[in-house]
């Protein structure tokens, strides 16, 4: 009796995320097959898709880019927490979570404030006599938003996974005779594999479909499908092509996370 | 090595902290530019006090969050009892279902809820205008959710069952006993998730533009919107009276969790 009464709580939920999460994407579905104008089904929004393909390619490559600068940046940071005290662990962590929960719009505005052809690095350059660089509207400037944006997403995830290493393995390796490089690529790195998937994961996904950072820090060559599929549906009144770009951007987020899913089990089972 | 991780780690710090810094010196300046620095001042709060309109944006904001994470906690904390009786099968099933909105895409779910409040309010209701707080709130709520599954499920996981069948013993009903045993034992859970939905909805901008309509707009979505036109300075002052709000907001989390622990400890 009790127990079926606990389940029932469970019922309004399911129905929630339903209504909210799977049919919201039916409906994605409906418009990307129907067409804008008299609401028939038709193939054209799909077959217009080949069109965005290289758009979606150099959506992938500013994210790939992205995700494995932060992971080259965030291991050490993830790494040094990871080996502090316990209080001091708390503290750096809060410190890398703040960012995240700050407007993300202002924060690349700032950027636009450091990096602006009258911008504070250039007055900077100006005033000790060097000449200005062209920083902003650049690839490089879209990169370093990303990573900027995205670069907690992969240090938390990486200090969890650390945090977790059980320091007997490391001693032992060091007592058979590792070097501390040895050990750290024998040991603490593939230990580490989980939580380099899931921040890649969490960093590629928010990227790949970003629109503010490459209009706000990018040129005219570096238009991302987010930026396409806001254009499409926000201003230019074509919400069935948006939503089957949209759809194909999700097929490829969840092809990807798969992916890594796959690459975390298979690790996993390696190390056990 | 040690000593290139801690450089390293403090030049992200720094990385990560600049551009607040940009922003927060930015509030104190005489100037319009956040690239030069003319002569500090008050004079952007005063601005921003003064302007009813940007402060019933922030209040709209507020409004959002607040309502969105607090039914997103009390809901997502009673579905997690319902979730977690559930057979293992069913259970895994329905959390694949909380983690859809995790790993789509944020555009993805603005546009996915945006076609279905159109679709079922212009063209099944007829309504000529279909986005509206409300539809604003179910989004929000809906994208808060996992953030409180998430975070109260563990520790209903780990809670010890042996103590709500003691408080059945001692006869109290299962509600009681929910409410006497059990709640307390997954506050730090629930607390933790209610902080993080609210900061989540506080600073969503991606899906609130999509869902949002003409006559309910919030900060963010207003920000966006400063593209052409240069942003005021009293913006800034914002910007630093809300990372003084989420610094307090997580120092608190801490300090709950810091407690939480070292009761545990104790206990």
């Amino acid at each position: 009796m009790k127990k079926n009464n606990s389940i029932l709580l469970s019922t309004p939920y399911i129905l929630w995320m339903v209504a909210f999460t799977l049919i919201p994407l039916g409906v994605v579905g409906y418009y990307a097959l129907t067409d804008p104008d008299t609401g028939v089904f038709t193939w054209s929004n799909i077959r217009e898709l080949g069109t965005y393909l290289p758009v979606f390619g150099q959506s992938i490559m500013y994210s790939l880019v992205s995700a494995l600068i932060c992971l080259i940046l965030g291991y050490p940071v993830a790494y040094y927490i990871a080996h502090r005290g316990a209080v001091m662990q708390k503290i750096l962590y809060m410190l890398v979570m703040l960012p995240m929960c700050m407007s993300f719009l202002l924060r690349t505005l700032a950027w636009v404030g450091l990096l602006q052809d009258t911008g504070i690095i250039n007055n900077l350059l100006a005033a000790v006599g060097l000449p200005r660089l062209q920083l902003i509207r650049t690839p490089a400037a879209v990169v370093l938003g990303m990573v900027y944006n995205y670069l907690p997403y992969m240090i938390l995830p990486l200090y969890s996974t650390i945090v977790k290493i059980d320091h007997r393995l490391i001693e032992a390796a060091e007592d058979l005779g590792c070097t501390p490089a040895e050990t750290f690529r024998k040991v603490t790195l593939p230990l580490s594999m989980p939580g380099i998937l899931s921040g890649l994961t969490m960093v590629f996904v928010p990227a790949v479909s970003t629109f503010y950072i490459s209009q706000k820090l990018g040129g005219a060559d570096t238009v991302l499908i987010g930026d396409v599929i806001e254009r499409l549906y926000k201003q230019g009144n074509n919400a069935n092509l948006g939503a089957a770009l949209s759809l194909l951007l999700m097929i490829l987020v969840f092809v990807c996370t798969g992916i890594m899913n796959r690459l975390g089990g298979d690790e996993e089972a390696v190390v056990v | 090595m040690k000593k290139a991780n801690k450089i390293i780690t403090i030049a992200i710090f720094i990385f990560l902290y600049i551009p607040m810094l940009v922003l927060i010196v930015g509030s104190f300046n005489e100037g319009k530019s956040l690239a030069r620095f003319d002569g500090f001042t008050f004079e952007q709060y005063a601005e921003l006090f003064r302007d009813p309109d940007l402060l019933a944006l922030l209040g709209n904001s507020l409004i959002i969050s607040i309502l969105a994470s607090l039914i997103a906690t009390v809901f997502g904390t009673f579905s997690c009892v319902g979730i977690n009786s559930l057979k293992p099968r069913m259970r895994n099933t329905v959390m694949s279902l909380t983690n859809i909105p995790m790993t789509n895409p944020d555009i993805v779910t603005g546009i996915s809820l945006s076609l279905l409040f159109v679709f079922v309010g212009t063209k099944m209701l007829g309504q000529r205008n279909s986005l509206t707080f409300w539809t604003l709130l179910i989004a929000h709520i809906t994208f808060d959710l996992p953030y409180v599954i998430l975070n109260v499920m563990p520790k209903l996981q780990q809670m010890d069952r042996s103590l709500v069948d003691a408080a059945m013993d001692l006869g109290c009903t299962p509600i009681e006993s929910f409410f006497k045993v059990t709640i307390h034992e997954i506050m730090p859970g629930i607390v933790a998730g209610a902080i993080m939905a609210f900061t989540m909805s506080l600073d969503d901008f991606v899906i609130s533009y999509f869902v949002t309509g003409m006559d309910f707009v919030t900060l963010p979505v207003e920000i966006y919107s400063y593209t052409k036109k240069p942003i005021p300075p009293k913006i800034y002052a914002m910007f630093t009276l809300l990372f003084l709000l989420i610094l307090v907001l997580m120092i608190t989390m801490n300090l709950l969790q810091l407690k939480s622990e070292k009761k545990k400890a104790r206990g």
